[in-house]
C-alpha cells in the first residue's frame, strides 16, 4: 500500500473529526482580556503623565510599559497569570504582558536548575526569538532610514 | 484631566488587535513565541511606512502596549538614531529605544524567579 | 509472530496505584489506593516528586502482595523524563535488580508482558513491573514552563500525576496473564504533538487485530478492551479504523484516559501519559478482574514515540501498542488484600 497516500488520507480524515475551538466565546475572551490590559496601560500613562508632567510623551510610555512588565513578573511569580492567559488566549500574549511573561514564566520553572543554568540560560527559551527578530528588525529599519 | 474617551478607545483598539491574534490562534495553532514575533513584525512595518505615529495619537495605549508598540518603537529608534548618527545608529538606535521594556523583563523576571516557584497547575481553559 | 501465548499462564498477583489530587476527584476515585493531597510529595523539584511517587507505588505494590522487597527478583519499569530517570533512580533507592523499558505511555503492558514472560519461564518468581508519570515534570520537559499564560488546541491531552504497579508471579492470585503481543511501530504520517491520539490509534488498531488473530477470539470474547490513552478522539477514529477492519469495538471498549477525569475537569480530550493505563490498571481493571465480574480484559497501552527535538525538526509522530490479556480464574475465593480503599497508610 502506498504509504504517503495512506498518511494523506489519514490526515485528512482526522482533520475532519477534530473538534473546533468554539470560535466566538474565545474570540471574545481575546478582546475582553486584551482590552483590559491595554485600559490598564492607559491607567499607568495617565498616572505617571499626572505627577512627572516634565517627562515626554515618549518616556511616559515608557515607564507605563516597564510598569505592566514589572506587573506581569509577578503575577507569573505568583501563578496568575497562566490562569488569565489560559483564558484569554491571545489577548494575554500580543500585550507586552505576554512578552514579559515568556520571559518570566521559563525564568521561574528552570529555577530548579541553578542561577546559572536555570534562570539565566532558560530565561530566553521561548523570548528568543522576539529579541532576536527584534535587533535584527530594527538594524534592518534602520538601514532603510538612511534611504528615506 | 483624566479623559474618558482615551480609556475606551485603549480598550477597543487594543482588545480587537487581541482578537485578530485569536482568530490566528484558532485557525492555525500558531505558538506564544510566533505570535509574538509577527505582531512585533508588524509593528515595524507601521513604524517604517510612518502609519504608526498616527495610529498611537489615535488608539492611545491601544497601540503602545500590544507588541506592536514594542516593534515600532525598535524600528523608530533605530531609524531616527540613523539620521542623527549615521551608520552607527543603524546598530545602536534599535535597542537603544527599547531598552526600558527589555530590561525591566530581565530584571524583574530574574528577581521573581529567585523569590517564586512554579506551581503545579489545575486544569485548562 | 508478535503474540507469545503464555504457557504457565503466570498470576498478576497484587496491583498499586496512587493518582494525584486532579485525578483522585474523578470517576475512578474510590479504585485508587492512595490519592496524594499534595503532588511535590514535600520534594523540591516535581522530577524528584515523581521518583517518590514511583518509589512510593513500587513499595506499596510489593507490600499489598505480602512480599518484602527482597522477595522480588526483578523490576520492569519506565517512565516518560529523559533517560528514565524516575525509573532508574528508584531502583537505586530499593536496591532491585532494574530492567528499563522506553515505549512512552505504552510502558506499562510492555512491563507487564516482559515481566509475565520471565514468570511464565521460570526465570523469575515474583516480578514488579510498574510506571508513573507525573503532569508538571512531564509538562515542563515536553511543552512550555508550567507559569506561561498558553492556550492548548481541543485535541490536547492532559497527562496525568499518578501511576501503578503490578506484582506478576506464580503464586496463584484470581488473575492469569494469558497472552501478550508486542506491537508494532506504526506512523500514518500525523505531525501535531497536541494530537497524540490520532497518532497513536492506528498502532492500537494494528495491535489489537495481530493480537485477536493470534489468540483467535473475536472482540465479543473481552468484558474490556481498554486502550491506554487515546482520548476521546483518539478512542473515536480506532473505532473507526477497527470498523474498516471489520472489527466491532462495542460497549465493552474504553479508553483509560476518558476514564480518568470528570467531565467538569477541563482537560481537553481526557488524560494521557504513561500513568494512565498504569493506574486504570491496578484500581479499577484488577479489582473487577479480581472479583469476576471481569472475565478475560485486553489492555492495550498505547505510546507515541517522538521526542522534543523530532517534532521541533519536523518529523511525524510513530505510535506503538503493546497488548496484554488478563483472565479470571476463579480458583481461588476473592483475596482480602485486593479491596481497594483510599488513603490506607502513608501520606501525601
Amino acid at each position: 500500500m502506498d504509504k504517503q497516500k495512506r498518511n494523506a488520507n489519514y490526515n485528512i480524515y482526522v482533520e475532519s473529526k477534530v473538534p473546533k475551538t468554539k470560535a466566538w466565546p474565545s474570540l471574545f475572551k481575546a478582546f475582553l482580556v486584551g482590552g483590559l490590559i491595554c485600559a490598564l496601560g492607559q491607567g499607568f500613562f495617565d498616572l505617571y503623565s499626572h505627577f512627572f508632567p516634565n517627562l515626554a510623551e515618549s518616556e511616559v510610555t515608557t515607564c507605563m510599559l516597564m510598569s505592566i512588565i514589572f506587573l506581569t513578573c509577578f503575577l507569573t511569580g505568583i501563578g496568575i497569570y497562566d490562569v488569565i492567559g489560559a483564558w484569554g488566549g491571545a489577548g494575554s500574549v500580543i500585550p507586552i504582558t505576554g512578552f514579559s511573561n515568556s520571559i518570566s514564566s521559563p525564568a521561574i520553572e528552570f529555577k530548579k536548575e541553578g542561577i546559572i543554568y536555570g534562570i539565566c540560560v532558560k530565561m530566553f527559551t521561548i523570548a528568543g526569538p522576539v529579541i532576536v527578530c527584534g535587533v535584527v528588525g530594527s538594524i534592518v529599519c534602520g538601514f532603510v532610514g538612511l534611504f528615506i | 484631566m483624566v479623559n474618558v474617551w482615551d480609556y475606551v478607545i485603549s480598550f477597543l483598539v487594543g482588545g480587537f488587535i487581541c482578537f485578530l491574534g485569536q482568530i490566528l490562534v484558532i485557525r492555525t495553532k500558531i505558538t506564544t513565541a510566533r505570535i509574538l514575533v509577527l505582531f512585533m513584525v508588524i509593528g515595524m512595518v507601521l513604524e517604517v511606512f510612518n502609519v504608526y505615529a498616527p495610529f498611537k495619537e489615535f488608539a492611545k495605549a491601544g497601540a503602545s502596549v500590544p507588541i506592536i508598540g514594542f516593534g515600532a518603537s525598535l524600528a523608530r529608534g533605530a531609524i531616527m538614531a540613523t539620521k542623527e548618527y549615521g551608520v552607527i545608529g543603524i546598530f545602536t538606535g534599535g535597542l537603544t529605544a527599547a531598552a526600558g521594556g527589555i530590561s525591566m523583563a530581565i530584571f524583574a523576571s530574574f528577581l521573581f524567579a529567585l523569590i517564586f516557584s512554579s506551581k503545579s497547575k489545575r486544569g485548562g481553559h | 509472530m508478535q503474540t507469545i501465548k503464555l504457557k504457565n499462564k503466570p498470576y498478576l498477583l497484587n496491583g498499586y496505584s496512587i493518582v494525584g489530587p486532579m485525578e483522585g476527584k474523578g470517576p475512578l476515585k474510590d479504585y485508587f489506593d492512595y490519592i496524594l493531597k499534595d503532588d511535590t510529595l514535600k520534594e523540591k523539584t516535581f522530577e524528584k516528586s515523581e521518583r517518590k511517587l514511583l518509589q512510593d507505588i513500587i513499595v506499596g505494590a510489593i507490600d499489598k502482595a505480602n512480599l518484602k522487597v527482597s522477595d522480588i527478583d526483578f523490576f520492569f519499569g519506565g517512565d516518560l523524563l529523559n533517560q528514565i530517570v524516575s525509573s532508574s533512580y528508584t531502583a537505586r533507592e530499593l536496591e532491585l535488580p532494574f530492567i528499563g523499558l522506553y515505549s512512552a505511555c505504552a510502558t506499562m503492558a510492555e512491563s507487564i508482558a516482559l515481566a509475565s514472560i520471565f514468570v511464565d519461564n521460570g526465570l523469575a518468581n515474583n516480578v514488579v513491573a510498574g510506571t508513573c508519570t507525573h503532569f508538571s515534570s512531564a509538562e515542563r520537559q515536553y511543552r512550555f514552563p508550567l507559569e506561561l499564560g498558553n492556550q492548548r488546541p481541543p485535541t490536547a491531552q492532559w497527562t496525568i500525576t499518578g501511576g501503578g504497579a503490578s506484582v506478576i508471579s506464580n503464586n496463584p492470585s484470581n488473575i492469569r496473564v494469558v497472552a501478550v503481543t508486542f506491537g508494532r511501530v506504526v506512523d500514518f504520517g500525523i505531525g501535531d504533538v497536541n494530537n497524540m491520539g490520532a497518532a497513536m490509534a492506528p498502532a492500537a488498531c494494528d495491535t489489537i487485530r495481530e493480537h485477536m488473530k493470534n489468540v483467535g477470539r473475536s472482540s465479543s470474547d473481552y468484558d474490556l478492551i481498554l486502550t491506554g490513552d487515546l482520548g476521546k478522539l483518539g478512542s473515536e477514529i480506532l473505532i473507526d479504523l477497527m470498523e474498516r477492519e471489520k472489527f466491532i469495538l462495542g460497549k465493552n471498549y474504553s479508553d483509560c484516559g476518558c476514564m480518568m477525569y470528570d467531565k467538569t475537569e477541563r482537560v481537553f480530550m481526557g488524560g494521557s501519559g504513561a500513568g494512565c493505563s498504569a493506574s486504570v490498571l491496578n484500581s479499577y481493571i484488577l479489582k473487577k478482574l479480581s472479583a469476576g465480574e471481569f472475565k478475560r480484559v485486553l489492555l492495550v497501552s498505547t505510546g507515541a514515540l517522538m521526542s522534543t527535538t523530532t517534532s521541533q525538526q519536523g518529523d511525524t509522530i510513530p505510535g506503538i501498542a503493546h497488548a496484554v490479556e488478563l483472565e479470571y480464574v476463579g480458583n481461588k475465593p476473592v483475596n482480602k488484600s485486593v479491596t481497594f480503599a483510599k488513603g490506607e497508610k502513608k501520606d501525601g
